[in-house]
């Protein structure tokens, strides 16, 4: 029988983050789905979980486990794989599924190695297949989907086997709807953890944010404007237009309140000195060694090239493209809508659309 | 003060990703169609990390970088010939066949193997490198696993950039949520740090640090030990390439103002 054991650590004002309620949404069905399963909280905290105990007191959970102190406000791999490995233990769970946030991200595979267990990382979905649990999730960079058990064939034991276990699983934000339910006081059982000073060699000094002029992926907004390497090339005139690009751009950007992508291709340009949209960094690249982001619509401008690339854009809902190549792999049977036309004309006059919507909209 | 850094890079190497890639059923599991005859390069994570790495030793007196990758022999033999060109190390190479349905724990414990072997590694100086994610398995657990193998608990993941203080200490960018990165401070060595892109661009091809680094590259090849994952790692149920194909729609002719009309509106639709 599993214990699954929901992991998940407060936000910096001692609220449970959407992606960790989604991940416990997860749990609860995976625990219903699983014969005499039975589902425990484990929260990492600076100060007093209570509240965020008792904001998911109604999840039916058997127990509210939490580790709480100075030490566990911020992340760092050290205290917080000590405090996953203490609430792992103190529950005595087989299965711990946690939101694939950065901070678990960076130290959950190492508990898994420490407690001579297994992780699946960056899950796009739980659930039970032959009445045991299964993984979904990508492999080659989005290019293979693969569903993966740690369960033996059903005829030998319905259980994964105890070499694997525990078996930590981290659900990729955004993959499933958050858990709504009614808060509930919570019985809050305290895990102590020692923390010593060689769990402290490394100190959290802040957060870098972008300058407030630089644009990157914002998760948040409704639409990905992926800008690609064409509009830094020769165009009709036999001219690069850099400035131009970039004024459109980020013109676009600031209309639209849309979040800026760009190919490989086009950020390694930045990266090298050229004098092209230097507003590009790699923070903004999208594709295989860049990000795949989930907005609900997405408009590549001036993107060229095949499957590898168009990766980049496999989880935008609604896509379109401005292209002047119709055959072009990003595309072609990828986007829903292709218009073959010149991208600077058709941002232009885009961007006046919208100055204009904007106008009428405040007046 | 440290008299230099030693630093072990480990990085796999990944199918050519302009290669179509076609998962098949193996014997122990999906592996990928015709998988030998796919050209190799270095993952692409794990090679800012040698470039960072080579950056870091060339600032740091006394320091060296070992590379250390697992893979078939004449794969690594292969794409050695481009990489030893770019930064200067010493090779240490495990046999074996490791893609993206490999456990991440069994390969985590035979570079391991392959790190503690390494004569006169010295942990009170050691920075492990990689990159966050391979371009495989994408999963970010091998090098955390290695670490905890290791006994490093300093770990940094989506690394953009290493500084170090004139008192020794590592200043660690890393990539968080929101665009933002998380600045921490560590007390010096042992680390391990898995880089995303850092800032570095790929360096220059240097036939004179090539002829040196291959010098050693036949003599690792020649010493390394094979790798057999084990049998008891997970079990795939079924793993396929997506075949969603959309019926693009593909507008010609049309006047610039119509499109930006037709997008604007498409744009401000719930």
């Amino acid at each position: 029988m599993e214990t699954i054991l929901f992991l998940t650590h407060t936000e910096a004002d001692g609220s449970l983050s959407k992606a960790a309620l989604e991940t416990l949404a997860a749990a609860i069905t995976l625990r219903q789905g699983l014969s005499g399963a039975s589902l425990a909280v484990g929260l990492v905290a600076a100060d007093d979980a209570q509240a965020a105990a008792d904001s998911i007191g109604g999840c039916s959970a058997a127990r509210f486990l939490a580790v709480t102190g100075h030490d566990f406000a911020t992340a760092r791999y050290a205290t917080d794989a000590a405090a996953a490995e203490a609430l792992t233990q103190a529950s005595g769970a087989t299965l711990i599924l946690a939101p694939g946030t950065s901070r678990w991200a960076r130290c959950l595979a190492g508990v898994a190695q420490r407690l001579h267990g297994r992780a699946d990382t960056h899950a796009t979905a739980v659930t039970v297949e032959d009445g045991a649990p299964a993984v979904t999730r990508w492999y080659y960079r989005q290019r293979i989907e693969g569903v993966s058990t740690r369960a033996q064939r059903p005829a030998q034991q319905p259980a994964p086997q105890p070499a694997q276990q525990p078996w930590f699983i981290l659900l990729e934000p955004g993959s499933g709807e958050p858990w709504q339910g009614a808060p509930a006081h919570a019985a809050l059982e305290r895990v102590p953890v020692a923390v010593d000073d060689r769990l402290r060699r490394t100190a959290f000094s802040g957060w870098r944010a972008p300058r407030t002029d630089r644009q990157t992926i914002r998760p948040e907004a409704d639409l990905l404007l992926v800008a690609g390497a064409g509009w830094t090339k020769k165009q009709a005139d036999g001219q690069t237009h850099p400035a131009d690009a970039e004024r459109l751009i980020l013109g676009f950007l600031q209309l639209a309140q849309a979040s800026l992508g760009g190919s490989k291709s086009l950020v390694d340009l930045s990266g090298e000195g050229q004098a092209v949209l230097p507003f590009m960094t790699h923070l903004n690249q999208v594709g295989q060694t860049g990000s795949t982001p989930r907005h609900p619509k997405g408009l590549a401008t001036c993107c060229h090239g095949e499957e590898p690339h168009v990766v980049g854009w496999r989880f935008i809902n609604e896509r379109r493209a401005i292209n002047l190549d119709p055959n072009c792999g990003w595309a072609r049977g990828k986007a829903d809508v292709l218009y073959v036309a010149d991208a600077f004309a058709v941002m232009e006059r885009l961007n006046q659309i919208l100055a204009d919507e904007r106008q009428t909209g405040q007046a | 003060m440290n008299s230099g850094y030693q630093i072990v890079v480990c990085a796999g190497i990944v199918p050519d990703p302009l290669q179509t890639l076609e998962p098949v059923s193996g014997p122990a599991g999906p592996v990928l169609k015709n998988e030998t005859m796919l050209p190799a390069i270095l993952d692409p994570w794990a090679a800012h990390a040698l470039y960072e790495a080579a950056h870091l030793a060339a600032e740091s007196p006394g320091s060296k970088v070992w590379l250390v990758s697992l893979g078939p022999k004449a794969k690594l033999q292969q794409v050695m010939m481009t990489v030893a060109q770019k930064a200067a190390f010493e090779f240490v190479a495990v046999d074996g066949a490791a893609g993206g349905f490999t456990e991440a724990h069994d390969v985590a414990a035979a570079l391991a193997e392959a790190i503690r072997a390494i004569a006169g590694l010295d942990m009170a100086r050691l920075l492990l490198f990689g990159g966050w994610e391979s371009a495989s398995r994408g999963a970010g657990a091998t090098l955390q696993m290695l670490g905890e193998q290791l006994g490093i608990v300093d770990q940094f993941q989506g690394v953009d950039e290493l500084r170090v203080r004139p008192d020794g200490a590592l200043e660690i960018l890393e990539r968080v949520e929101g665009g933002r990165h998380q600045l921490s401070v560590c007390v010096g060595p042992p680390a391990a740090l898995g880089w995303a892109t850092g800032n570095l661009p790929e360096p220059r091809n240097n036939p004179q640090i090539g002829m040196a680094n291959l010098r050693g590259v036949m003599p690792a090849l020649q010493r390394a030990k094979p790798f057999r994952p084990a049998a008891d790692g997970a079990r795939f149920l079924r793993a396929a390439a997506p075949r969603q194909q959309r019926e693009t729609r593909v507008v010609k002719d049309l006047d610039p103002a119509e499109i930006a009309r037709e997008i604007a509106a498409w744009i401000s639709k719930n």
